[in-house]
């Protein structure tokens, strides 16, 4: 076994860092294991009633029995959060293009949705509820409205803080408009554009929330958090603590996801995908 | 072709002696108020290298800039007798710059950095191949066309600059303080680069630069320019039977051109309060 791989100059590096990456892993789960124990333990210890904290298992077992019920909610609820993102995404960068063309047009236009973006949104969502089809298409126009504008701010600053000397460049070497749009100014605006997707896919899930508070109706199509306000009104506290759950982990899986997609698109060129070496 | 008709046909030699760019009376007001050029006249001829010389804000960069169509003048003219001209007054894809900074694009290789300029003519990937790894051969590089600047040293980003500069096969490279950021030894590498280069292709070259020894170095004409307003103070070739290498470093002939154009500097420097 001298000449065990493990024991080769190289492997020790490799083994240090997937040691590293697994610690990196293991360490929060161990964390989160350790509050559920607690929770359990206190829960137990103390007797308190499910009606004021139900224990993990009372609400991991209400996660199992309400899934019919939970679970539909959960779908509408990221169908609200995905759409508006989307709309938001494809909104945001579009009339932060349309903002940068001129001094004037920005001058005439950025108020507007800067007033938009200080109003607070359970604020105005009454008055959406009143305008809009449906409760759907008003929490999507809510979630949209705040998750639009860190995407629109963020690139409206990503296409103005482009290299003065690459666009000189680009102007010496007779570069159109469009070319100057497509070959520099959208790829040197990429790393604002995925600072702006990750907060707005954050803030489209509160907002679908919020929203659907303020909404408060009911009805088949209703989402996470009109599950959440019944559980109140009936007191069955297990499942509004299941129907939080279900709001974290969907939370969780689109940072994730919008930190994946940013990871994918500048980890070979960006400074901020840079692992520091000391 | 017959050969009756060679005599009309320029011989290679005669391109280098047509100007190719005449600077005639250029003025350039800021709009802050700032004069940066005054009554500026320049003529510069196929094939030859100039060092644009000066202290720092004497109006160099505005005068390259100038030349290279970034930016109008206040009065005067530019003309080009040995080029096309665009509908802009350009001669069209006969100009390069090379920025003090290598102004590389991060998100594009190597490879793609040097294919920009090809790109924006229309020159696909694939058909420019050739032409890009040939002229990232000329400066060393071929080895690195897939790598991104990031993972490139500050003298390999410039050099990558310079193959993009180079990559149109232009008349004319105008370069502006191209190596002040880097080391002094990487420095001399690029300097004895960028002359194989001007002697290889026979460009025409306009280098700005503040340091006398690279100007002395490097050039076989030196333009002095005056500062508030900017205006050449002086104006000379510079001739030596040495070819320019190590060896022409440590010679009594260039430590001769060298106090000659450090005087020259002085000169235009000297009157002013500091
Ligand atoms: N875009 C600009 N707007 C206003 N003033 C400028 C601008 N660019 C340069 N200047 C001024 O013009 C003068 C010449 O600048 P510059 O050409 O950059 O000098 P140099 O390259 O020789 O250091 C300086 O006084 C500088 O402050
Ligand atoms: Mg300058």
């Amino acid at each position: 076994m001298a000449d065990d791989p493990i024991l080769t100059p190289l492997k020790p590096g490799l083994f240090a860092r997937n040691r590293e990456t697994l610690l990196r892993t293991l360490i929060p789960i161990c964390v989160v294991v350790g509050l559920i124990l607690l929770w359990q333990f206190i829960i137990s210890v103390n007797g308190i009633p499910q009606y004021i904290l139900p224990g993990p298992l009372a609400v991991a077992n209400s996660l199992y029995n309400d899934w019919g019920t939970l679970w539909p909610a959960l779908w509408v609820t990221t169908q609200i959060t995905l759409q508006a993102l989307a709309l938001a995404l494809i909104g945001g960068v579009g009339i932060a293009i349309f903002l940068v063309q001129s001094k004037w047009i920005e001058t005439a236009f950025y108020p507007i949705t800067v007033i938009l973006q200080v109003t607070p949104i359970v604020a105005i969502a009454p008055l959406i509820l009143i305008y809009a089809p449906t409760t759907q298409v008003a929490l999507l126009i809510c979630a949209f409205l705040v998750a639009f504008f860190p995407i629109l701010s963020n690139m409206v600053q990503g296409l103005k803080s482009v290299d003065h000397n690459l666009l000189n460049l680009f102007d010496l070497y007779g570069a159109s408009r469009w070319q100057t749009l497509l070959y520099l100014k959208l790829p040197s605006s990429l790393p604002y554009f995925m600072t702006g997707l990750r907060i707005g896919g954050g803030l489209a899930l509160i907002a679908a929330v919020v929203a659907e508070f303020a909404a408060g109706s009911a009805g088949a199509g209703s989402g996470l958090a009109f599950r959440l306000l019944e559980s109140q009104y009936r007191l069955n506290i297990p499942r509004l603590f299941a129907a939080l759950i279900l709001l974290s982990v969907l939370g969780v899986v689109i940072f994730m996801i919008t930190s994946f997609i940013a990871w994918a698109f500048l980890h070979r060129w960006h400074e901020s995908s840079l692992k520091r070496e000391n | 072709m017959t050969t009756s008709q060679a005599p009309l046909m320029p011989a290679p030699g005669d391109s280098r002696k047509r100007p190719l760019v005449v600077m005639r009376s250029v003025s350039k007001m800021f709009s802050s108020g700032t004069l940066a050029l005054s009554d500026m006249s320049l003529t510069v001829e196929g094939g030859e290298f100039v060092s644009l010389l000066g202290p720092s804000g004497c109006g160099k960069s505005t005068a390259l800039r100038i030349i290279a169509g970034l930016g109008d003048v206040s009065a005067g003219t530019i003309d080009w007798p040995s080029s096309r001209i665009n509908s802009k007054g350009l001669p069209e894809g006969d100009i390069s710059f090379v920025f003090q900074e290598p102004t590389l694009m991060p998100w594009q290789t190597v490879f793609g950095n040097v294919h920009l300029p090809l790109k924006l003519r229309g020159v696909s990937k694939t058909a420019a191949r050739d032409e890009i790894m040939e002229t990232l051969a000329t400066v060393g590089l071929q080895d690195f066309a897939d790598a991104y600047p990031r993972e490139l040293s500050g003298g390999m980003k410039m050099r990558v600059s310079i193959a993009r500069a180079l990559v149109t096969k232009p008349k004319l490279l105008l370069m502006d303080e191209p190596f002040a950021a880097l080391d002094e030894i990487t420095r001399q590498k690029l300097n004895d680069d960028v002359l194989r280069l001007w002697h290889e292709t026979g460009i025409t070259v306009i280098f700005v630069t503040h340091s006398v020894f690279e100007s002395a170095y490097l050039s076989n004409r030196i333009v002095v320019m005056k500062a508030r307003p900017g205006r050449v103070h002086a104006d000379f070739p510079l001739k030596t039977s040495m070819s320019r290498d190590a060896h022409y470093r440590t010679s009594e002939e260039y430590r001769q051109a060298c106090e000659k154009v450090s005087n020259m500097l002085l000169e235009a420097i000297g009157g002013e309060e500091h």
